[in-house]
């Protein structure tokens, strides 16, 4: 038994690396700073040890020759999930460069309405140090920030901060949504003001506070529910900030072209700029989406939605979404990888079918091939994202479980198909 | 394997050898000196009539680190021009301004170049500088590690830290970021930029710190000789880009009171206000103070015309220019209390004046600096221009006939703020190893690399003599890397993977204490967690390091 301390996540997107943890032989637990994202993440029991064959227990050499196989006459071959990793991103990769395959991160439909907005018009952002040392004025827009990382408020808000005498100050402002709990009260009791409005009048809200930050006449007395005076006090608290923050979360604006809001809200975060500091904050990087998207960005120059299937990287943010692929007929086989979630299962198909993933995972049909992997920050060492995108994290190895990682079953498959190709 | 590369022309300043036929022999992986008695040869190269040198080390290149991942993210059409495809021996990947990791190391072998240095290593950025450059094949890397916009480093400085902390806090983050040198951008200016300061000159004081650039420039000049660093504080000066910088340009080399110091881009500082618009080429003045002082390198940063995008830790200057971009979108960060950056897509138009001036600034630079070892050809990939423009850049250095071409074809305007055509020097080949071999390797402070002589690595490119410079060097008949044949005839036929490189130098490891703390407090990492351990580069069987000496006094 050992415990372990200053252990970083992957799980909660916003890097936590304060973690105790205690290992049992298998078993974890969270002693210490765990919160209701990380704890069942890092907890969850090892189930599936050995991989399996049309749900026959194989050793590993067999299954990732039979994987090779049911990939090595493919035309249009699927990676999706794509929850894993550096070293595991890298070794989908070159197995998709060997296969001509589209490489589609599970979360790219979310993250697609920040990408479109920052290859449209781009963005001033900034990142978690920055807010816990600068921020006086944060500005929510359609998010329940702690509902997204729990200790969000604890670690990067309530703190001594470099430069506010007393960070109980900081002026926290819900727009659209409000808040699930009280994290966003400061510990001196001053509370969020929230303004709620329905998500999909966001679009139409955060225009009109864009347009009063620039001070335009507005005509309307209210927007969706809330007053146009509401909206100037938002937009004053903005503008006499030192250094405001703006932060959504691209998986909350749930309407058809939630770009438009992300690009409203970073062209608003660019006009305050005129005079005073204000950034944009996107949340997500949870399970390895920001990774997928940095690993891809290097490898291929796009983020994470590309195809090889002509021999070279092709980007299309829409048409090679998986769930399209497979259920248009295009796609001719599926590889499923996450790492990190047991509960992320494949999507249905009757295509062959490649699982590797968390151990644990359960299927309602039995795929082609499951290989049950380790979990990087568990099972052994890697690097992961955090969501703001330029700070990646060390991932600890806290027990040996023998599982393989991602990286060494994708990189098994690749040499096979690589050695065939040769021959 | 014992390798004999037979009759090549050699051109190696390392040894002085210029221009003479000489054979060179390698084995595992390095030069050696002709074995003596018997020996048999197992594979010989015949370079009658062939230029030998050292493979090329371009000593500035935005090859690694968020900035150029978010370059890559924020241009997809730019890559759709410049598809790549994977071959049997190659992966695929994107070419152009913001090339894929995998072309980079691929393209940059293909022109005769051997290694690669990052200059702006953030340090809470420098896993991914790292993990990038990890994917990067063939090429040899390093990174330099930046400072002077760290509110650490400033905070020291407020509270009147001695010169000791400061060198211990130095060689701490060169240790924590793997790092080979230090480079500071805009020193104190990224911070500035926090607390909404839109400029800071030389002597102009953060408003909160009341630090200025010249004292953050003193005391890193000073850390980096201390702690025995070779290369020298890597510096990107106040006020990229504004008409007049000449002046600060001349006054950081005036003030840094004889303590080595590189200055980088030089190009984009080097700027008057004379001319009907207000824009005019100091290079001139700027090529006499170099000569002169001694203590003094610089590189080019170069602007070739075309479409580019320009990345850089600078988020002050990269914001004041924003509204150039093209096309029209952009993005800064600001970054952990540690840095910045700033990305804006660029075209560079010869039949813009300013553009065209800049062409000119930056040629009168390399033609006007006497001395080949203290002057680096760089683009600046990619912010002057990508790194495949390099043959293109050689031509216009080495063919006065070529040079005057493409002068009066440039904006008319421009072409009379030039003294350009007037310049006779053509550079010699010797001139250019120097600038892209030698000098390189001795100004970053590698051993064993940038040299012909035996105990250097068999880094090795051979070209075809041709009087046009530019087909010459965009296709070398041979590139050998640790002696290996990697590159025929222009092309990869083989892929390895190259070291990086790195010194750590020495501190007093109770700095940790006080690090600590403000770690826990301010930052959001654990200061163990930030550490950058050498198993993260050696661990996937690809990478390794190669720590370099330090130059201590004895």
């Amino acid at each position: 038994m050992s415990e372990i301390t200053e252990v970083p996540s992957p799980f909660c997107g916003i890097g936590t690396d304060d973690l105790t943890i205690k290992v049992d032989g298998l078993k974890i637990s969270v002693i210490e700073n765990g919160c209701a994202v990380n704890t069942p993440a890092f907890e969850q029991e090892i189930t599936d040890t050995k991989p399996r064959i049309n749900g026959k227990e194989v050793e590993l050499s067999e299954a990732v020759s039979h994987a090779a196989s049911l990939l090595k006459n493919t035309n249009f071959p699927v990676i999706g999930g794509c929850a894993t990793d550096v070293n595991g991103m890298r070794g989908l990769l070159a197995l998709a460069d060997r296969t001509g395959a589209v490489v589609d991160n599970a979360n790219f439909n979310n993250a697609r309405k920040n990408i479109l907005a920052l290859q449209d018009v781009g963005w001033m952002n900034t990142t978690l140090a920055e807010i816990k040392n600068r921020c006086d004025v944060l500005l929510i827009v359609g998010a329940d920030l702690e509902g997204f990382a729990p200790r969000f408020f604890e670690k990067y808000l309530w703190n001594e901060a470099m430069f506010l005498k007393n960070t109980s100050d900081r002026d926290i402002i819900y727009l659209g949504t409000k808040p699930s709990g009280n994290a966003s009260t400061s510990p001196s009791g001053k509370t969020a003001q929230v303004f709620e409005c329905a998500t999909e009048n966001l679009p139409e809200v955060v225009t009109v506070l864009r347009a009063l930050v620039k001070g335009q006449p507005i005509q309307a007395e209210n927007v969706a529910g809330i007053s146009i005076t509401d909206l100037q006090v938002i937009a004053e608290k903005l503008k006499a900030a030192k250094y405001g923050v703006v932060t959504w979360a691209a998986g909350a604006l749930a309407y058809s072209h939630a770009e438009l809001t992300v690009q409203t809200i970073s062209e608003m975060v660019k006009d305050l700029n005129q005079t005073t500091r204000c950034s944009g904050f996107p949340l997500g990087g949870k399970e390895g989406d920001q990774t997928a998207n940095q690993v891809c960005g290097w490898t291929t120059g796009y983020a994470a939605r590309v195809s090889f299937a002509k021999g070279y990287p092709e980007y299309d943010p829409f048409l090679f979404e998986t769930n399209a692929l497979l259920d248009n007929g295009e796609a001719d086989a599926l590889v499923w990888v996450n790492a990190f979630n047991a509960k992320a299962n494949p999507p249905k198909t009757s295509l062959p079918t490649i699982v590797v993933a968390r151990s644990g995972m359960t299927f309602e049909k039995e795929p082609d091939v499951f290989i049950p992997i380790g979990t990087p920050a568990i099972d052994h060492v890697g690097h992961a994202y955090r969501l703001d995108n330029v700070v990646a994290i060390r991932l600890k190895k806290l027990r040996d479980s023998g599982l393989p990682s991602t990286a060494e079953v994708l990189n098994a498959i690749e040499k096979v198909l690589r050695e065939e190709s040769v021959c | 394997m014992l390798i004999r590369l037979t009759g090549g022309k050699v051109y190696d300043p390392a040894s002085g050898v210029d221009g003479k036929q000489q054979d060179i022999y390698i084995q595992n992986g390095k030069i050696i000196d002709k074995p003596i008695g018997d020996f048999q040869i197992d594979k010989e190269y015949d370079l009658k009539g062939k230029v030998v040198m050292s493979g090329a080390i371009d000593m500035h290149t935005h090859i690694g680190g968020g900035k150029g991942n978010i370059a890559r993210t924020l241009l997809p059409e730019d890559h759709r021009n410049d598809p790549v495809a994977s071959t049997h021996i190659c992966r695929s990947g994107c070419g152009h301004a913001a090339p894929s990791t995998f072309i980079t190391g691929y393209r940059y072998a293909e022109m005769g170049y051997t290694a690669g240095f990052e200059p702006a290593v953030l340090p809470i950025n420098a896993r991914q500088a790292h993990m990038e450059m990890g994917d990067i094949p063939i090429l040899d890397k390093g990174g330099y590690v930046l400072m002077g916009s760290d509110d650490y480093l400033l905070r020291m400085l407020t509270a009147k830290k001695d010169q000791k902390a400061i060198n211990d806090y130095v060689a701490w983050t060169m240790q924590a970021a793997k790092a080979i040198g230090v480079k500071v951008v805009n020193p104190g200016g990224i911070n500035a930029f926090k607390f909404n300061q839109r400029k800071l000159d030389l002597d102009e004081q953060n408003s909160h710190y009341g630090v200025t650039p010249r004292d953050i420039l003193q005391v890193l000049a000073t850390a980096v000789k201390q702690i025995g660093v070779s290369h020298p504080l890597h510096v990107h000066g106040c006020n990229l880009g504004v008409p007049g910088n000449m002046q600060t340009t001349l006054d950081t080399i005036q003030g840094i009171g004889g303590l080595p110091m590189h200055l980088t881009h030089i190009q984009f500082h080097s700027y008057g206000t004379e001319g009907d618009f207000k824009f005019s080429s100091g290079a001139a003045q700027i090529a006499e103070a170099v000569n002169k002082n001694k203590n003094i390198t610089i590189d080019v940063g170069q602007i070739l015309f075309g479409q580019t995008v320009t990345a850089s830790g600078d988020n002050m200057r990269q914001h004041a220019n924003h509204k150039h971009a093209s096309p029209a979108k952009w993005v800064t960060m600001d970054i952990e209390c540690d840095a910045g950056c700033g990305v804006v897509p660029f075209k560079y138009k010869d039949q813009n004046f300013v553009n065209a001036l800049q062409w000119a600034i930056g040629l009168e630079t390399f033609l006007l600096v006497d001395d080949p070892w203290r002057i680096f050809l760089t683009t600046d990939h990619p912010n002057g221009a990508p790194f495949t423009s390099y043959p293109h850049l050689i031509r216009l250095l080495m063919d006065r006939t070529f040079r005057n071409d493409v002068l009066s074809t440039i904006h008319p305007e421009a072409q009379k703020m030039t003294t350009l055509a007037s310049i006779e020097r053509e550079y010699t080949l010797q001139e250019i190893a120097i600038m892209t071999r030698a000098g390189a390797a001795k100004l970053i402070g590698l051993q064993n690399r940038g040299g012909l002589s035996a105990e250097n690595w068999a880094d090795i490119t051979v070209y075809t003599d041709d009087v046009d410079r530019q087909k010459m060097f965009e296709k070398p008949d041979y590139v050998f890397k640790d002696g290996e044949l990697v590159v025929v005839d222009g092309k990869v036929v083989h892929t390895k993977w190259g070291t990086t490189h790195v010194v750590k130098p020495d501190f007093d490891k109770s700095i940790e204490k006080d690090l600590r703390t403000y770690f826990d407090k301010y930052l959001t990492m654990k200061l163990d967690n930030f550490k950058i351990s050498d198993d993260e580069i050696t661990e996937d069987g690809r990478g390794s390091i190669t720590v370099h000496d330090l130059n201590v006094a004895a």
